[in-house]
Order: C-alpha cells, then structure tokens, then sequence
C-alpha cells in the first residue's frame, strides 16, 4: 500500500508544529522519521492515525484519498501504530488484549477465544515474534509487549505501521529483535514509519530517511548518509557528534573507593565490592547495561544509600559523611533522573540553581535568603551555559530536557568541585544538548576535576571516558582504556565469559546507542527490574556461553 | 503537541527507596497539589458568589411564609418570588451589619451615638478570625513541606492546656504573664507536632492516621485532666471546666473594652508576616518548600527530608498550641471539655482556601470569621438558623475544591484551553 501526505500543516497556537509536510512511503519500504524532539514528529504520526486533524494537506492510500477523523477512519485506512507506552491491558493474556475491540464471537455471542488464540499464533510464526498468546502481558518483558502490540496492528490488518520511538524502551538485545522483525514485516510487503531521533538506529534499518527540523521536512537521505550530514540536517548546524578532546592529564588521586558494597532487597549486594580510583583531571567512564548497580553506586558515593567501605575524597574519609557533607567536600553531583531527582520541577530556574548551595554565601546569610543574589545568580548562569527560557522564574518544567539539564548542569559545574559524579548524563536529550553536555564536561577535566561517567550508551563511554571501567550485576568485570573493541566490551557488559559474535561490529556498534533506559521495565516490577543484566537470548553483544 | 517529551524518562520505580521511608505522597501529593496548584482566585471569588446564591435560595425556601406564598405561585407570582427575595436578603443584610457594618449604629454615631459602635461588627469578625489564622497557618506551612497536619486540634488543645495552666497556676507581672502563657501554649502544641513529625521521620508512620489518632487522645486528655482534682479542674465544681485565668494572663483589648476585639488579633497577623517570611525568605523555608514539592529532588541536593519533617510540625504543632493561648487568655479565659471546638478543622478549610499562601490564609480565615460573626448577628435578627453559616462554608470548600464545576457555572474557560503552551522544545534555534 502507499501511503501518501501532501502539504500537512498544523497549528497549535501560533506553534507550526508541521508546515506543508509531504511524505510519502511506498509498499513495502521501511521509511525513517528523523528530528529532534519537538520537530514535529509525533504531531505528523498523529495526524496521520486521526488523533491531530491538520489544518490544512491531504493524505492519500494507493493514490485515493481518505480522511482520517479517528483512530478508527486509521484502521480502516490499514494504518496501525505502535505508541511509545503501550496501551495494553497487563492482567489480561496476549490473545485477549490482541482481540480487544474485535472479539471473534461464536454463537450466542460467546468469545471465540480459539480462534483469537490461533490467529495470533499464525501472525506469530510468520513474523518470527515469538508471543505466546497465552501470557498474561504483565508478565512478559518490554520488548515482547511491543511485539504484542505490533499483532494487535497486524490482526487489524494495517499495511501501514508507525513506530513512535520504538527502541527507547528497549535493550539492545530487544532493538535487534525488533529490527529483525521490521525487516520480515518489509519481506511481507507492509510499510513501516519509523520515529527516532537516533541517529545510528535510523541508518541501520531505514530504506530512506527523511529529516524534519521545526515542523518542516529538510530532507531526504539514504542510510548510507553519514552521521555528521543528518545531524546536521536535524540541528540545523553542523554538530560534534564526538567531543574533542586533548589526551587527559592525570594528576593525584582525588576520589578513592574501595571495596564498596550495597545490600540488595533481597539480601544479594547490588554494589558488590566496587574499588577504583580517579585522578584530577581524567574521566572514568562506567560501562554496563541499565540495572547493573551503577543507580547504587551512584547514590552510595554521595550518602544517600547506605554501604560498606570506603570513601575517600581527596585523602579524606567520607564514608561515613551526609550527603549534605559529600557535597560541600566538593562533589557535583548529576543525578540519572533529572525530574525525579535533579530538579523540583515546580521551582523557577532560579530557585533550582541554588537547590544544594541555598544555605551559603552568598545566597543566604544566617537564614536569611538574598533573593537578589539568587537572580543575578540564575541570570548569570542561564547566559553561561544557554538555557533557553522565558525568565529565570520560569518553573524548570516547563523547559524541554535538554534545557533542564543545562540548569542542573550549571548548578552542579558552577560551584567548586573536585569529582563530578554524572549518571546518564545525555539519556533522552537531542543530539544538540549531547554536544553540549559532552563539552562541558570535558571542559571540567581539563580544569582538573575527577569526573566519574555512568553511562548504559556506549557511544557516550567512548566519546568521554579516559578509562573505562565495567559493571554487572554489581560488580566491575574490567577496567579497560578506550581503545578497547565493542565485542569485547560487550562481553565485559554480559559477564564476562563466552564469544563475541564475529563480524558483527556494525551492528553491536549500532545497537550499543540503544543501551539505553530499561525504564520501560520500570513500570513493571519483578525479575525484569531486577536482572535486567540478563542478556535476552541473541541479545547484548556477547551472549552466554 | 505531545513530541516526545525529551527530559520525562518514566520514572525508575525500580528503584528501592533509600532510606525505606520515602513519603507515601500519593494522597498528601493529590491534596497539596490541589491546594497550592489548583484554583486561581478568581475561582476562589466566583466560588464564594455560588455558595451566596445557593445559600440564599436555602433561606428563602426553608422560611414558610416563602413556601406558603410559592404555594400560590400562579395566582401571585409576584409575591412569591418577592418573598423569597425578601427572606434572602434580610438574612444576608442582618450577617453583613452583623459581621461589616451595621448603618444604624453610622447613623447613631451622628447623633452623639458611640462611634466605637460602628467598628463593633468589625472587631467580631477579627475576633472570631483570630484562631482560624493561627491554625490555618499551622495546616498551611505543613502543606508547603508536604504534610497533611489534620491534627490542628489536638495540637490546639495541647496549646490551651499548657496555656490554662499557666494562666492560673502561676502569678507573674502582667505584660510577662501573658508572654509566658503564650510561649507556653506554643511549646504545648509544639511538642504534639513534633510527636507526629517524629514518628514520621523515624518510622514512616503517616502524618494523617497519626494527626487523627493524636486527636482523639487529646480530647480526652482534656477531659481527664477537666474531671480530676486538682489537675485542672476548677475547684468546688462538678462540671468539667477550669479555673478562669488570672487578670494578668489575660490579653489586652485593642482599643476599647470588651467585647472589641483582643491583641489575639495582633499575633495572629505577626505569625502570619512571621510564616511568610519563613516561607518565602529563609534558608529553612526554602528546605521545606523543596522537601515539599519533591523530596527525592530535596535528598539529592543534601537536604535532611526527615529533619524537615519534624521541624515543620513543630512550628505547625506550635502555631495551633498558639491559636488555643489566643483563645484562653481572650475571649474564653477557662478552658471546658469541648473548648477546641472546630477550629482546628476550620484550619484546614482556611488553609484550603487560602492556598496555604499566609496572605490568602488571613483572608480566607477573615472571611469565616465574618460569616461566624454574621451568623449569630442572623440569627439574632431573624429566623434563620446561625448553623446556616456551616452550610456556607461547606458550600464555598465544595466549589473552590471542583473548579471545573465554577468554570461550568461560570463558562470561564479553562487557563491552559487558551492556547497550548507552544514552546518549541527543541533549543537548536
């Protein structure tokens, strides 16, 4: 089926969130959506399943034109989408949730639940996806939960499918899966739209992609197109995709950890016998698939969990020190969740600049607050470091990700510290806030601070760290130095033991952008949450033995 | 439009907390979200205006000689409904010149009256205000740390107690006397806040059951102290009631005697400016706003949550401790079994509508001190029952806590309707 758009435009205000946007995806392609966040993407997929109507252009099957008031007209239309959180029913099986809407009845209007249960299991053998239609959803991994949803697509016969950012809740071991999926689904003639704003996955699967910056399409490429080109295409400037950066400078020991240990829920420790040590002036940069005890880690260096072992902070012992105290000795610290944990969203950008120095000079004397010290405070830093907001007594959640980290990134930086403690410091933003985000902190070490990197992106490991050190299940398998291949970080990431799989540093190299949040998982409790380190069948680089 | 937002990963509830006692926010969160975030005061207005209305058809249909003359609707529809605007309108004319301004006593005034008269209703309405600011204080500054205090009356309690006690039990000079009683009835509410943020912080009991439960004791407490001699109860008598303070621990009347209005009325505006400033300009305001509005947030940048807790109901004890001073040294001076009254559920009320902002809890506790004042004044004057009064409130918290239900009534558009907050998202301009 092709599907085509010509001229959509819509207005959200006086927001253009899409401006004469043309596309069209023939039968059987796989068709990259490329932006950033807030170019547009999600509102053209929108108006396309009738959730959005346009203000204006038309949308065309096999050449007819249709209109699209409701999901439904979309059905109709065969056009399906896969959302970024799933509209799944968690207590019910996979053959139920497939069939809701459309239960195939038998007589009297019972259920025919065999026959919802066969189809799914034919749908299932022709695309290799591997669903039982006999889970209950609540028990099955992310990944086959998108699976669940693209037969609740396919059942509803859509030759058209949209992906809206499908691979941010997966693992790599899952973004391959899917990919293996999308390329049988391109084999059985159907189209697919996918939506990322990554750039290595788009170039790995798509047949053609097509770029949109501020609600315009910019462009047109084949996957071939290298990373600098679409980036650029997709910030509208040219973009450092990789920091550089000068050979580090080690100095002293400024953070020494050793032997550091958390205990689990569940008795087992999820830090278990963690020691390294960081110079002045040098990144290490911890390695590891989400959920491998790096959130403990990062917590146990600053207080806020309690461990065994020991601190020392520049010579000096903190192990037993408040997080209040870890602080003042001089760590910045950028939490992996920045809404959760990073900012009080409610608060101005001011206000969040100043939410662990509040109590000091120049901010407050005794307990009173100089709330003109704290403005020209914000006002200096949202100049410094580029925020973009209205005001300085803008609530910080009203600002996009990126800008939000920058506050945060401004707090932390702006204050003397010796260590930089960052967790996913990049996870979620654009290309752009990356850029930025990487620059800083290379800055930082090169004014000789500590940094410590806690990344599940590998891309970002390489881009920063001076060393590397390797976590899983709690404890560090390795510490290696940059030059160090993707297999065999792969395999430090699984465990530690068993093959790289040969020839495939393309696609490790690919999938290793997608080592990105389980948090996706996170909404379900229970073994996934807690042995996400568990490589799924073909998945991490580097299985099992 | 709804692009991914970049910066809204779901949260990582995989998390274990870290101390085993993160907050249970989900309720106190819904509430404190709904107080501070929720109604603009134009709603909070048009709120007061629905409750007026209802409120007055409520007295024109309650009163017979209305029904009787609806009861000829068709013969004489203009008398039934001038009835019932009759009925409603004395009502409401006898609350405001028992509550604002009584003409007569203007016109009086002119013809050699008392002018202190004209000021009567006033100083009632200030009078009956003085312990809904304290205590709408007391809920207000928990609210902003998070904590749902619903324990303002037992801690009033504690606070009348202590402040009796002292009141009777021991002679001082005057001006120090009453200095005394009021310390003493803020540590006296102090110490039942603190048991409650104490035993959140130390075993993450919450603050609502432990509040309720604390209630219940100290109303009883009360009452065993009143029935045992030689605790507090007065001597020689039966009832359940104390000895009336000394003449030295009494407050002195603003500006006139009894019954104007007390220097009650003074401290409670002092701890309103008091409560501001510490929210608003101080290190420990800003810790408790933080803690409040995300405690995970509050940990992260240093902040001892638990700390904050049991400091805030301190104050937060200590505030309503004060409003059961401000009441016993005024206009009470003996303190009974059922003294503590509603005042520390009007606090919540109060705090409610004021937007746990110190500003809007003197203006909503003014407000129901009018209607209180205006009330007996109602009562007095004509037929209608002060418990009206109660219907008004509930009425006013019933709109003010469904806003789309006023913007229905009113067709105001919803603030976000206008125009969807259209800031580009991206930053690579």
């Amino acid at each position: 089926m092709k599907l085509e758009l010509t001229g959509i435009t819509k207005h959200f205000g006086s927001l253009v969130a899409n401006d004469h946007i043309d596309l069209t995806v023939e039968p059987g392609e796989i068709r990259a959506l490329l932006g950033e966040n807030g170019a547009g993407k999600t509102t053209l997929m929108n108006v396309l399943i009738g959730l959005v109507q346009p203000d204006a252009g038309e949308i065309r099957v096999d050449g007819k034109p249709v209109v699209i008031h409701s999901p439904k007209d979309a059905i109709a239309a065969r056009i399906g989408m896969v959302h970024q959180h799933f509209m799944l029913v968690p207590v019910f099986t996979v053959a139920e949730n497939v069939t809701l809407g459309l239960e195939p009845t038998r007589a009297l209007g019972l259920l025919d639940r065999r026959r919802a249960r066969s189809e799914v299991r034919n749908l299932s053998e022709r695309y290799g996806l591997q669903v039982d239609p006999d889970a209950y959803v609540e028990d099955l991994p992310v990944g086959v939960q998108q699976r669940v949803e693209i037969i609740k697509t396919l059942i509803r016969e859509a030759s058209v499918l949209i992906l809206d950012e499908p691979t941010s809740v997966l693992t790599p071991g899952e973004t391959d899966d899917l990919f293996r999926i999308m390329r049988e689904l391109r084999a059985g003639g159907r189209s697919i739209v996918f939506i990322s704003h990554k750039l290595k996955e788009v170039q790995a699967i798509a047949d053609t992609i097509t770029i949109i910056r501020r609600g315009k399409v910019v462009g047109e490429r084949p996957p071939t197109a290298t990373d600098t080109e679409l980036a650029a295409l997709m910030v509208g400037r040219p973009v450092q995709l990789r920091v550089s950066k000068r050979p580090a400078q080690p100095g002293d020991v400024v953070l020494d950890v050793q032997h550091l240990t958390v205990a689990g829920e569940h008795g087992s420790p999820v830090v278990d016998d963690v020691s390294f040590q960081v110079r002045a002036g040098e990144i290490l940069g911890v390695a590891g698939v989400q959920g491998n005890g790096q959130t403990e880690l990062c917590e146990a260096l600053l207080g806020l969990r309690p461990a065994s072992g020991s601190v020392l902070l520049n010579g000096r012992d903190v192990s037993h020190a408040t997080p209040r105290d870890r602080l003042r000795a001089g760590i910045g610290y950028i939490p992996e969740d920045r809404q959760e944990d990073g900012l009080v969203g409610d608060f101005s950008v001011a206000d969040n600049m100043i939410l662990d120095v509040y109590d000091r000079r120049p901010f407050a004397s005794g307990i009173a607050l100089d709330l003109s010290a704290i403005r020209d405070n914000a006002v200096s830093r949202v100049a410094e470091f580029d925020v973009r907001t209205t005001s300085v007594d803008t609530a910080t959640q009203t600002l996009s990700g990126g800008n939000q980290q920058k506050v945060i990134l401004a707090r932390e930086i702006g204050r003397e510290i010796k260590v930089l403690l960052a967790s996913q410091p990049t996870r979620g933003l654009d290309v752009g806030s990356i850029e930025f985000v990487h620059r800083r902190i290379v800055e930082q070490r090169d004014q000789g601070v500590a940094v410590v990197i806690v990344s599940s992106e590998l891309d970002e490991i390489y881009a920063l760290a001076d060393r590397i050190a390797v976590m899983y299940e709690g404890k560090i398998t390795g510490f290696r130095t940059p030059a160090v291949s993707v297999e065999e970080l792969g395999l430090l990431m699984a465990g530690g033991s068993g093959a790289g799989r040969p020839g495939t540093l393309p696609e490790a190299d690919r999938s290793s952008t997608a080592v990105t949040e389980k948090s996706g998982s996170s909404a379900r409790s229970g073994p996934a949450a807690e042995a996400p380190a568990d490589p799924p069948d073909d998945s991490a680089p580097g299985g099992p033995p | 439009m709804s692009e991914q937002q970049s910066g809204s990963p779901p949260a990582p509830s995989q998390r274990p907390p870290p101390a085993a006692r993160r907050p249970s926010a989900s309720f106190s969160r819904t509430i404190l979200d709904a107080v501070v975030k929720g109604s603009p005061t134009v709603v909070t207005i048009l709120a007061f205006v629905a409750a007026v209305v209802l409120g007055g058809l409520l007295i024109a249909f309650s009163d017979t000689t209305v029904l009787h003359a609806w009861s000829q609707f068709f013969s004489a529809p203009g008398n039934a409904i001038a009835q019932a605007w009759d009925a409603a309108a004395a009502a409401y004319s006898a609350m405001f010149e028992g509550a604002i301004l009584n003409p007569h006593t203007v016109s009086a005034a002119f013809h050699g009256g008392s002018v202190g008269a004209i000021f009567y209703p006033l100083s009632q309405t200030a009078s009956d205000a003085t312990p809904l600011v304290l205590t709408g204080l007391s809920v207000a500054i928990a609210f902003r740390a998070g904590l749902f205090n619903i324990g303002a009356s037992g801690q009033w309690v504690g606070g009348a107690i202590v402040a009796t006690y002292l009141g009777f039990g021991i002679s001082l000079p005057p001006v120090i006397h009453v200095i005394v009683c009021l310390l003493g009835g803020f540590a006296g509410g102090a110490v039942i806040g603190w048991i409650v943020g104490e035993l959140k912080a130390r075993t993450g009991a919450h603050e609502v059951i432990v509040t309720i439960m604390l209630n219940y004791i100290m109303y009883n407490f009360l009452s065993f102290l009143l029935g045992t001699p030689k605790a507090l109860q007065q001597p020689g008598q039966s009832n359940l009631i104390s000895p009336p303070v000394a003449a030295s621990a009494r407050l002195p009347h603003v500006g006139g005697p009894p019954p104007q209005v007390d220097a009650g009325f003074l401290i409670a505006l002092a701890a309103a400016a008091g409560v501001w400033w510490l929210l608003s300009r101080s290190t420990i305001g800003f810790r408790f706003r933080t803690v409040g509005a995300n405690p995970s947030a509050a940990r992260s940048a240093g902040m001892n949550v638990e700390e904050s807790w049991v400091l805030v109901m301190l104050i937060a004890g200590g505030l309503a401790g004060l409003a059961g001073a401000a009441v016993i040294l005024g206009p009470v001076q003996s303190i009974t079994f059922n003294s503590y009254g509603t005042y520390g559920f009007d606090g919540i009320t109060v705090a409610l509508l004021g937007r746990a902002s110190p500003v809007g809890v003197v203006l909503a506790a003014l407000l129901f001190g009018a209607l209180h004042a205006g009330g007996t004044a109602m009562e007095a004057a004509t037929q209608v029952p002060s418990s009206l009064v109660q219907v008004l409130q509930g009425l006013i918290v019933l709109f003010v806590a469904a806003p789309p239900l006023i913007r229905a009534m009113f067709r105001l558009r919803a603030a976000r309707a206008a125009g969807l907050e259209a800031v580009p998202k991206g930053w690579n301009t």
